[in-house]
């Protein structure tokens, strides 16, 4: 998908990969709304994206929040017309230090379920008729290799994250001719605030820093007809070309 | 007609009168069926416009309560609206008591930051009034979308939430009350109906208010409304009429557009326009064969515009057995679809 004057949506992005894929984007003239529960940080973001030339607008709202999805939806049609392409970055890892699933509790678990998958499905639900209407749509869901590996304590994000997975695939099943297209992509692990909630004594250095991150994933999306429609793929695995 | 108080929980069993003004003659089915009535080649045309939440409550400089409904989606904060007293979707429009005359400059507070100055009051209709709505820029939308609520009647039971008046295909917040014609069109009926041959196209239209309460206003109404027909549907539309298929416009803002584009530029020609059109008896369609449409009252504006794809007779007639029948009106009832045989064009 070009990226020069296409409307898109990042949920999460007042930080960490979100704010860097908001960087890299504005860039390549994307016409951004920027989704985040942070109002400061956020706006901290918009002007970055200002001031490099590129155009942001922020939205502060929770993803997770049934009601704010179709106030997302009309202020972000009506500030850079029907989106195009819809990043589902935001997420939650639940309480940390991160617990056994024995001893999670069930409104914890609801709340990530909420936010990494059940907000995704609404807000593609809100957005992915106009870009079948239209014939053109890209929705990136930003997965975890905690999708496919069984790591103890990993409980509740690893099932968001592996239902949001497999949804993608369903979307793109369902979406197939349409012209709407989704990329399960996995980032790899990250330098973020959110990795070092989950595990505090991780070497950083070893961490892939999110602005890197972001401009494969930036490389991928105007890519994206290289791979079927549903395929999960390893950000790390992909070099940036042109 | 009775009105529909509520959403059906599913919309592809509500009712559909297909009404054939060729052959005289009308028919039960729901709207699943609809794939069965077009044909390989139909060009079906919906209104992409999402709906804003253009009903404002709020306080005037006196402190009184007033209701701000919004006929158009603002363009650079600017706006008409329609300023309504005390009270709320409650209470029948006709009810409400008329609200003290609004002067320019006057300001109304909504709360969450939203405020709208009075910048004049229409000459004729001294409740229509043009607004600018603060703050200033990007912001308005974030408090437009935090203080307002979708625009609703009094035959309805419950506040609407922002998704319930929204299509399945909704993009741009342009329509004050929901394009309803394609409320019950669900992506399985789509997608079948692409599987069968049947073409899709869109434009949108900024869909105004079906009604205010003020007997003058009402009758003014629709007022002129903004449009924009993408290339591609101007390309459909050559398409459909080189190859003698059929367009059918999913409500009857996508005939105002589509006709009013026609007359008033000449031809459909891509880009954005605004058409004061009204369509009634005598109307002959220069693009638009058959409409889909929702089920209304024939003394609305609405009735009088299927004039224009059916004949008076066959239409009371159709009206007369749907309300027998127990069809339901207004946003959330039954729907109808005017369309002559393919033979006939």
């Amino acid at each position: 998908m070009e990226l020069e004057n296409t409307s898109v949506l990042i949920t999460g992005a007042s930080r960490g990969l979100g704010a860097a894929l908001a960087r890299e984007l504005g860039k390549q003239g994307a016409r951004l709304v920027l989704v985040g529960r942070d109002r400061n940080a956020l706006d901290e973001v918009v002007r970055e994206v200002r001031k490099a030339g590129g155009e942001a607008n922020g939205i502060v709202e929770d993803v997770g929040d049934k009601d704010a999805i179709h106030r997302i939806a009309g202020e972000a049609a009506a500030l850079v017309g029907p989106v195009d392409v819809l990043i589902h970055n935001a997420s939650t890892l639940g309480k940390t230090p991160l617990p056994l699933l024995l001893d999670t509790e069930c409104e914890d678990l609801q709340r990530v379920l909420e936010v990494n998958l059940v907000g995704p499905f609404r807000l593609t639900k809100a957005l992915a008729g106009s870009m079948a209407l239209r014939g053109r749509g890209l929705l990136v869901n930003l997965s975890s290799d905690a999708a496919i590996g069984a790591y103890p304590r990993w409980g509740a994000y690893s099932a968001s994250k592996a239902a949001l997975d497999h949804m993608g695939r369903i979307w793109a099943a369902e979406l197939a001719g349409t012209g709407v297209r989704v990329l399960n992509v996995d980032p790899g692990e990250m330098d973020t605030k959110m990795h070092a909630d989950a595990m505090p004594d991780a070497d950083r250095s070893t961490l892939a820093k999110p602005d890197v991150v972001a401009a494969r994933i930036g490389s991928m999306i105007r890519n994206d007809q290289r791979w079927e429609s549903g395929a999960r793929l390893e950000a790390s695995r992909w070099e940036v070309s042109p | 007609m009775k009105a529909a108080t509520w959403m059906s929980d599913d919309p592809l069993n509500e009712r559909l009168l297909h009404i054939d003004p060729r052959a005289s003659r009308f028919d039960d089915r729901r709207v699943r069926e609809l794939p069965e009535l077009l044909h390989d080649g139909d060009l079906l045309v919906v209104n992409d416009a999402a709906t804003l939440p253009a009903s404002l409550g709020g306080k005037r400089e006196d402190g009184s309560p007033m209701e701000l409904r919004l006929v158009e989606a603002p363009v650079a904060g600017e706006a008409r609206a329609v300023l309504f007293g005390a009270g709320d979707w409650h209470a029948r429009t006709e009810d409400r008591p008329a609200p003290a005359r609004a002067h320019a400059g006057e300001r109304f507070q909504f709360g969450h930051g939203l405020e709208a100055v009075v910048l004049d009051v229409d000459p004729k209709h001294d409740r229509l009034l043009r607004v600018k709505l603060l703050p200033n820029g990007d912001a308005l939308w974030a408090a437009l979308y935090a203080a307002g609520a979708p625009v609703q009647y009094s035959h309805l039971v419950k506040p609407l939430q922002l998704w319930a008046p929204q299509t399945v295909y909704a993009a741009r917040p342009w329509a004050v009350e929901m394009p309803s014609a394609g409320r019950p069109l669900r992506w399985e009926l789509l997608l079948e109906l692409r599987r069968r041959g049947v073409r899709w196209a869109r434009l949108t239209h900024a869909a105004g208010l079906s009604s205010t309460g003020d007997d003058a206003l009402d009758a003014a109404l629709p007022l002129r409304e903004r449009y924009e027909i993408p290339d591609e549907t101007v390309s459909e539309l050559e398409s459909a009429k080189s190859r003698g298929a059929r367009v059918i416009a999913v409500g009857t803002t996508v005939v105002r557009a589509l006709e009013g584009c026609a007359i008033e530029r000449g031809r459909v020609l891509p880009g954005a326009g605004e058409t004061g059109l009204r369509i009634g008896p005598g109307f002959v369609p220069q693009i638009v064969h058959g409409l889909f449409t929702g089920m209304h009252d024939p003394t609305a504006s609405h009735f009088a515009l299927l004039h224009a794809f059916a004949p008076g007779a066959l239409l009371r007639d159709a009206h007369a057995h749907a309300d027998r029948a127990g069809y339901l009106g207004h946003e959330f009832g039954d729907s109808a679809l005017i369309l002559p045989s393919r033979e006939s064009i």
